[in-house]
């Protein structure tokens, strides 16, 4: 796991159950607006099928240094909030360092009990498509 | 046809306020916000709502059940919810959480229960107050009522028993067929099989609103539900979906807004019946046929 990615684990679990929804709503509230070259091209953009909502993700940028951009509707805050959690863990990091980043992340931000599990894999399904983008940003 | 001449026709209109009517009386109801996106309710709600969770709330930590009478007495007090109290719910996707908190609600036999027509989207649309301000409920010594698991809810022996009769399976189309496990843009929820239960009719729970997410006006519900399957009000029905929630939302349409009296819910649904071994599953656009 990448040192911003566990940090950000131990933020979350650092904290009583109840409050980490809160801290999950203050990422959703910070997750970067979308660049304007994917917001005037949204074809560009991918559609992640496991999540609930309509959230689109693009992965650009060189191996070393991979760029993450999410579109994700203000009215599906939980889902914001998963997508700022991985851009803030995981944005500007190198190729190599996005592949080793645990695919259990989702999971080691203890919101399990909080969240259905059927949302939870919504976010592994982000992941999944990141570490897809990357790998073959790389190849 | 204005939304209250709409609301008139249905078999039960009490069920059912408008967003006009919430603002008007919202000081003399208990307003709850029920969503699937559980951070919604943070962001700004209904004035005096307070948030129930159907994920963490409304079922039992360790079984695949619904609370228990004491448990339920304890959700109602820690929302300050009387039991005579008239309680409006709404939500996020169209009300599906909502009419699924409602169901619950039912199943404690809570009399006077509402929807808000056309739920949260609606109340949005137009404009109306939004707050992040959070209410301190007080507890109004709920009693402890046990739940009635009998009439309204359908378990996976009494959906067996059913078949032939009237069953309705409100997911999407390539859910129905088999062509998918889960609701397109889902995820997989884990069901081993792809399918419908033999004879089922499809009717996506989509079929009964409006573009604003209101209710469709009872002639346009009966004809989906009774003239184009050939089903007879007066009979059993059942409906199902993946794990309850939308045919919730369809089993509200069919007690509240077209009467039909012996209507249950199977909460199991596709979840429960495409793992189950040995059930019969159909697959195709056809209903199937029962081979016992």
């Amino acid at each position: 796991m990448n040192l911003r990615a566990t940090e950000i684990a131990e933020d979350f679990n650092f904290l009583p159950e109840k409050d980490r929804l809160q801290l999950l709503l203050e990422f959703s509230e910070n997750l970067p607006p979308l660049d304007p070259k994917y917001g005037e091209h949204p074809e560009l953009l991918e559609r992640v099928e496991e999540c609930q909502s309509p959230v689109f993700i693009a992965v650009d940028g060189t191996a070393d240094q991979i760029r993450l951009h999410f579109s994700a509707p203000q009215e599906a805050p939980t889902t914001r909030g998963f997508a700022s959690v991985l851009h803030s863990a995981l944005d500007g990091l190198s190729a190599q360092e996005i592949l080793d980043t645990s695919d259990d992340f989702p999971s080691a931000l203890g919101l399990d009990k909080l969240i259905s599990p059927l949302r939870v894999r919504g976010m592994r399904g982000m992941l999944a498509r990141i570490k897809r983008k990357t790998r073959e940003l790389n190849s | 046809m204005s939304e209250d001449q709409r609301i008139a026709q249905y078999a039960h209109p009490n069920s059912l306020v408008t967003t006009a009517w919430l603002e008007e009386n919202s000081s003399s109801v208990v307003i709850v916000e029920c969503d699937e996106d559980v951070l919604l309710y943070e962001t700004g709600h209904i004035p005096g709502s307070v948030k129930l969770d159907w994920h963490t709330e409304l079922n039992d930590e360790h079984k695949r059940d619904y609370l228990t009478g004491p448990q339920f007495a304890e959700l109602m007090n820690e929302k300050g919810i009387g039991r005579n109290d008239t309680v409006v719910i709404y939500g996020d996707k169209s009300n599906w959480w909502a009419t699924y908190a409602f169901w619950v609600f039912k199943l404690f036999g809570h009399e006077d229960v509402r929807i808000l027509n056309g739920g949260r989207a609606k109340w949005i649309a137009e404009g109306r107050e939004l707050t992040k301000e959070v209410p301190t409920p007080q507890s109004k010594a709920y009693p402890v009522v046990e739940r009635d698991d009998r009439t309204i809810r359908a378990f996976r022996d009494d959906v067996l028993d059913h078949l032939g009769l009237p069953l309705v399976d409100v997911r999407s189309k390539p859910e129905y067929t088999g062509e998918r496990l889960h609701m397109p843009d889902y995820p997989n929820e884990g069901a081993s099989r792809g399918g419908h239960i033999p004879t089922a009719a499809s009717i996506p729970w989509s079929s009964a609103i409006l573009a604003d997410e209101s209710f469709k006006p009872v002639d346009e519900l009966k004809a989906i539900y009774f003239e184009n399957t050939g089903f007879n009000p007066a009979d059993k029905f059942v409906a199902y979906c993946r794990i309850g929630e939308r045919s919730s939302h369809t089993w509200f349409v069919l007690k509240y807004l077209l009467g039909v009296s012996d209507v249950r819910n199977y909460d199991g649904s596709w979840t429960e019946w495409g793992n189950l071994v040995g059930v019969p599953v159909a697959v195709g656009e056809e209903p199937g046929v029962v081979s016992r």
